[in-house]
């Protein structure tokens, strides 16, 4: 009872630091997410017109999430220097593969047999694509997304050891420190902020789903 | 009409058709049916370009469909495939409605027509019109498929085993739906199956394939009459014919050699000749073997005399039939005239057989039983 009243206070004592170290971890995060979505989407639909590319694309997407975060974020410091813009281009590279490859699965995964009824009724390649294969596909890209995202919003702690700020910085403090209240203060927004997103997100993925194929 | 001039197809090295030549008549259903792999898919889906032929040339009312825009063609041909194809995400309604709304319909001419179609297959507006079709059975999913095909009016519908899929009892009621649709509508159909009762009941016109060649193209009832290749009657199955009485004719079912005898016989010999053959009746025929009447035993009986010939007893102008006569008009002349046998006579007067009734209790036996 005593710790986590001990705890409490200390965390009311740096509210405000704590609120402006959140709002910065929310907007690296999202941009870096929105980013990843603006590029990832057209992506993946560009490849599913072409099949040999598709491998290849899905190859170099794998490279880099296997690319250790701080290894990436040391190639990135000598071209982009530190600070929000090389975190949030990591951030950005470490989103790409869910959401292109859920883009890529989600639109060749919609039945055949739909496409050939379509094709056959004279929709164009593109009125196949707005009208059928995104909406269909949609739901699995939201999943991509939402992986993206909690991953990205776990991602962004990092970006505090290049001076981006976001809740990563309370934890590094308390690191050095070693100051484990000043880690949890970091530690514990950041997850509850996982939580939120993901749930949003989930919510969003089912808002998304077209009715027809919604199960009950 | 659609026309196919010397069509081929190759995948590869491959050929899938070689050289077709097929002309699918206005208002008619042509069957296009064979085993898997002889090219009746490749052949359907050629009419609305989803598949390209490698040689020869297709025509659609005299128009030579290579030179066609695929999009604006088949917005124009219907389309109605084995596995349904109907977009999860659209409405019945919207599903209906969507080759119209691809040709810029207003709104509330896609409606009505939307309307109009449902009512056609049977599916009442009000509680369809905004299903889902994951809501629907697969009978109702496939008259959907149907209206959907419908939709624009188009002159050709083309239909890739629509049935098949569905239980054997929905099939039936969709075969004879879209049976009575098509004496409503007379639209041009090319229909893909591999099931030769489906073709039989719905066919005008029947296409048998295999391996990329047209085997056979006719109406059923040639088909089934006389099958031009050892294939077409293996497909169509030897034993067809006796199913279906109302294909059999005179010829089928009478008796290649009846007992004749000459008009200048005496009545003694007539007997004899009846006797030995264990016949109560004799018919009446010169030497070239055409029929002037028949004797029975009766009325040899009634006028016995050793000395009189056949010809000053015989009953003349009997009713007769020709080969081709269907067996179903045969049963009914004998019913209403009360006979219990006709003979059957070709164009020339000349007698070919005899039908007695226990010629037909023979032939339907056997394939009844």
């Amino acid at each position: 009872m005593n710790i986590l009243s001990e705890y409490i206070s200390f965390m009311l004592e740096r509210q405000d630091q704590i609120l402006s170290l959140t709002g910065q971890h929310i907007y690296l995060t999202f941009t870096a997410v929105f980013l990843a979505i603006l590029f990832a989407v057209p992506l993946g639909i560009a490849i599913t017109r072409f099949e040999k590319v598709a491998g290849i694309v899905v190859g170099i997407a794998n490279a880099v999430q296997a690319l250790p975060s701080l290894a990436l974020l040391g190639f990135l410091i000598p071209i982009m220097g530190i600070g929000s813009k090389p975190s949030v281009v990591m951030i950005f590279l470490y989103s790409l593969l869910p959401i292109i490859k859920n883009t890529y699965t989600g639109l060749t995964n919609v039945d055949r047999a739909i496409l050939e009824a379509g094709k056959g009724m004279g929709m164009t390649n593109w009125q196949l694509m707005r009208m059928v294969q995104l909406p269909l596909a949609l739901p699995v890209i939201m999943t991509g997304v939402r992986i993206s995202a909690v991953t990205a919003v776990g991602l962004t702690t990092i970006a505090a050891l290049i001076g981006a700020g976001g809740l990563g910085q309370l934890i590094y403090r308390g690191i050095s420190m070693v100051n484990n209240k000043m880690i949890i203060t970091g530690a514990v927004p950041a997850m509850v902020l996982t939580l939120i997103v993901d749930y949003l997100l989930n919510i969003l993925e089912r808002a998304v789903t077209p009715k027809g194929i919604k199960k009950k | 009409m659609i026309l196919f001039e010397n069509v081929t197809k190759k995948y590869g090295d491959t050929e899938v058709l070689r050289g077709i030549d097929l002309e699918m008549r206005r208002g008619e259903i042509t069957i296009l049916i064979g085993p898997s792999g002889c090219g009746k898919t490749t052949t359907l889906k050629m009419i609305n370009k989803l598949t390209e032929p490698t040689g020869g040339k297709i025509f659609i009312e005299g128009r030579d469909i290579g030179e066609l825009d695929p999009i604006e063609l088949r917005r124009n041909i219907g389309y109605v495939i084995q596995q349904i194809g109907l977009f999860p995400h659209m409405t019945v309604g919207e599903n209906i409605e969507l080759v119209p709304f691809l040709k810029k319909w207003p709104k509330e001419k896609r409606v009505k027509r939307v309307r109009e179609l449902l009512e056609l297959v049977g599916m009442p507006e009000a509680e369809f019109m905004d299903r889902y079709p994951s809501e629907l059975s697969g009978g109702q999913q496939q008259r959907v498929g149907v209206a959907r095909a419908l939709a624009s009016d188009p002159e050709i519908v083309l239909m890739d085993e629509p049935f098949s899929a569905l239980d054997p009892i929905t099939r039936e009621q969709l075969q004879e739906e879209l049976f009575n649709l098509q004496q409503e509508l007379h639209k041009t159909i090319v229909f893909v199956t591999h099931d030769i009762d489906e073709a039989l009941k719905l066919g005008d016109r029947i296409c048998i394939m295999r391996d990329g060649q047209i085997l056979q193209f006719d109406v059923p009832e040639v088909l089934l009459k006389s099958p031009a290749h050892g294939f077409v009657e293996e497909f169509i199955g030897k034993k067809r014919l006796l199913s279906s009485p109302e294909l059999m004719t005179a010829e089928d079912v009478m008796i290649k050699d009846p007992v004749k005898a000459h008009p200048k016989r005496t009545l003694a010999q007539a007997v004899e000749i009846m006797r030995s053959h264990g016949v109560d009746s004799v018919l009446i025929v010169d030497e070239d073997n055409k029929l002037f009447g028949i004797a029975t035993a009766r009325d040899i009986s009634e006028r016995f005399d050793e000395k009189k010939y056949l010809e000053e007893i015989y009953t003349k102008d009997v009713i007769h039939v020709p080969p081709d006569e269907s067996l179903s008009k045969v049963l009914k002349i004998m019913a209403e005239k009360k006979i219990g046998y006709i003979p059957v006579v070709d164009e020339e007067g000349v007698l070919v057989g005899l039908i007695t009734r226990s010629s037909l209790i023979n032939v339907l036996g056997e394939n009844y039983f």
